[in-house]
């Protein structure tokens, strides 16, 4: 992901304290493998979410989203399952950690997480700090995050950031 | 301006002088941790980057935990990528079954954690060691496989929070009680990305294990980490177990904090927090007479040797009620000796409980204990959300081991003074 990117996509809305139990439950967790976990991705907030998502699509939640355990599967399987980015109000720290290591881009803005409704066509650019929602035309804007952060993000996170410094001692 | 314990921690572990809310920093790390959820991909990350050795074989801890003695082939070939993993890179701190025991009720029995340590693991409880009075706190994989490399995690000095409770403890009343208490009074994300600082005459007087169960259940409320300046009983507690330096850093007097609670300790009873998020608590008095199917004691917030005492205490001569299944878990391998050599055990066995081998088990719905649809437990563990358990239409209420037992005997919710003056 780099500064020009944009990303474009239908939103789903979830509510308040989206656990990391409802997003991956730990039943799957003798696993890996990021296909099957995706396959499980928000079973328990949504046992339908799988089947009406497309690739691209944004989640769009309240306070707190991704908060309880430290599992990265969490944002593995929403990643995989081809989800473009997650819009929340707040996150819960683990989980903001684990997806900037990871690379799946997450936006804290509580004004569009409040006012994007379900089913709503929204684009975010990240040079301009901006959330456009197409389908009510309303435009919010985003702290972008600090610069340490956004160098992992653009090494394409942790592990790559990693390899570059040790390479270059 | 001074310096919280938590803000004193990190800059010494980051070669600065001092270190303030908001500052990023990387800091050196002196113990990392993973389980066998967590670290198969942490290991499959560090193997891709091709770098041939781990930063230092003696400061990786790897625990095999959450579905051992292995529930199925997959967990097996996890618990297996981390065996062979610790032999290859002759990793000091690798705990086999027979050996082990839930990662945060072990890693401090072992003398791992020092005060004054800075601590990650990819798992989010472990926030536990704080009690120790050293900075510790939950990370995910990636962050695991980097410091496998590096030694070092990125962090944000976190605010504090200060939470002072008067008085002293009621009888019945435990460390459990606070924290529930606690995040019943903030909320699931009250302490978001905060440090949560325990103090008073309440936690002075606290025994160490009640204090590893409120800075457990930190996360709980979303913070970063919970930590208790260590004090004489520190003391005690690292006396024979820690081999390395600890420092006991403490908090200054003009240390910052974004807020400041008070609480009166006398005042607060035993807590049940109804399904499905920990702040929804209550006092047990006010919900007390709801059925049940399944009680759990265990977990790394309470499978310690006096949360075994105390449901012992209360079950001692008693039956487990009828229609409930009671399951008791001892967090490690050394505690359920010391239950066995007290006679817990028998007690436990008389009175008709499981009593299973080291293991998070049930506790996140792994094995050893799952719930079927509309079913109902009790349970010491520290998660009540929407299927932790077991069937996403099962319940879970959280509560103290004294609940727990007392519980246990009636089937429904019941004060412990019900059963037994203390
Ligand atoms: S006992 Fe429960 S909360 Fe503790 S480490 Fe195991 S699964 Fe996690």
């Amino acid at each position: 992901m780099t500064n020009e990117d944009m990303i474009k996509g239908k939103c789903w809305k979830f509510g308040n304290n989206i656990n990391t139990d409802e997003i991956i439950p730990a039943r799957y967790l003798n696993t890996t493998d990021t296909k099957e976990l995706a396959s499980h991705c928000m079973e328990d907030a949504d046992p339908n979410f799988m089947k009406k998502t497309k690739a691209g699509d944004i989640i769009v939640a309240g306070d707190n989203f991704g908060c309880g355990s430290s599992r990265e599967h969490a944002p593995i399987a929403i990643k995989a399952a081809g989800i473009s980015c997650v819009i929340a109000k707040s996150f819960a720290r683990i989980f903001f950690r684990n997806a900037i290591n990871i690379g799946l881009p997450i936006f804290e803005c509580p004004g569009a997480a409040e006012q994007i409704q379900e089913g709503d066509e929204v684009e975010v650019t990240l040079m301009n700090g901006e959330i456009l929602n197409h389908t009510s035309k309303k435009r919010f804007k985003f702290e972008p995050f600090p610069q340490e952060m956004q160098e992992i993000i653009q090494a394409g996170g942790l592990m790559n950031f990693v390899k570059k410094k040790m390479a270059a001692v | 301006m001074g310096m919280t314990i938590t803000e004193k921690i990190i800059a010494a572990h980051s070669g600065l002088k001092e270190a303030h809310p908001g500052q990023f920093v990387y800091a050196n790390v002196d113990i990392c941790l993973g389980n066998d959820i967590t670290a198969p991909i942490a290991i499959e990350e560090f193997e891709k980057t091709g770098i041939k050795k781990v930063f230092d074989s003696e400061k990786i801890v790897l625990v095999p935990d959450h579905f051992t003695p292995n529930k199925d082939i997959k967990s097996a070939q996890q618990s297996k990528s981390l065996r062979v993993f610790a032999e290859k890179h002759h990793l000091k701190h690798y705990f086999e079954i027979g050996r082990m025991g839930i990662e945060h009720a072990l890693l401090p029995e072992k003398g791992i954690v020092a005060p004054g340590d800075l601590v990650i693991g990819a798992d989010s409880h472990t926030c536990t060691y704080g009690a120790l009075g050293a900075f510790s706190t939950g990370v995910g994989s990636t962050d695991l496989a980097a410091c496998f490399a590096t030694g070092k995690v990125w962090l944000r000095v976190p605010e504090s929070i200060k939470f002072v409770f008067h008085g002293k403890v009621k009888n019945w009343t435990s460390g459990k009680d606070l924290i529930l208490y606690t995040i019943g009074k903030i909320g699931v994300d009250g302490a978001l990305y905060k440090s949560m600082e325990f103090t008073g005459s309440a936690i002075n007087h606290l025994p160490m294990d009640d204090r590893f169960a409120m800075c457990n259940m930190a996360i709980e409320a979303g913070a970063k980490s919970g930590i208790i300046s260590p004090d004489k009983n520190t003391e005690d507690y690292i006396k024979g177990r820690v081999k390395k330096k600890s420092v006991m850093y403490q908090s200054d007097p003009d240390a910052h904090y974004t807020k400041t609670y008070e609480f009166n300790a006398e005042e607060i009873s035993p807590q049940i927090a109804l399904p499905s998020l920990p702040e929804n608590t209550k006092p047990v008095e006010e919900v007390s007479g709801i059925k049940i199917d399944q009680v759990v004691i265990g977990s790394c917030t309470n499978g310690r040797i006096s949360d075994l005492q105390i449901a012992a205490k209360i079950l001692k001569g008693k039956k487990v009620h009828p229609s409930i299944r009671l399951i008791v878990i001892p967090a490690t391998q050394e505690i359920y000796k010391q239950a066995l050599q007290d006679g817990l055990i028998e007690i436990f066995i008389d009175a008709e409980a499981v009593v299973s081998t080291p293991t998070c088990g049930p506790c996140l719905g792994g094995h050893m204990g799952i719930l079927a649809e509309g079913e109902r437990a009790l349970s010491t563990t520290n998660r009540n959300f929407v299927g932790r358990m077991g069937h996403p239409k099962s319940e879970i209420y959280l509560c103290s081991p004294a609940v727990a037992a007392a519980s246990a005997i009636t089937g429904k919710i019941t004060p412990p003074d019900q059963i037994l003056r203390n």
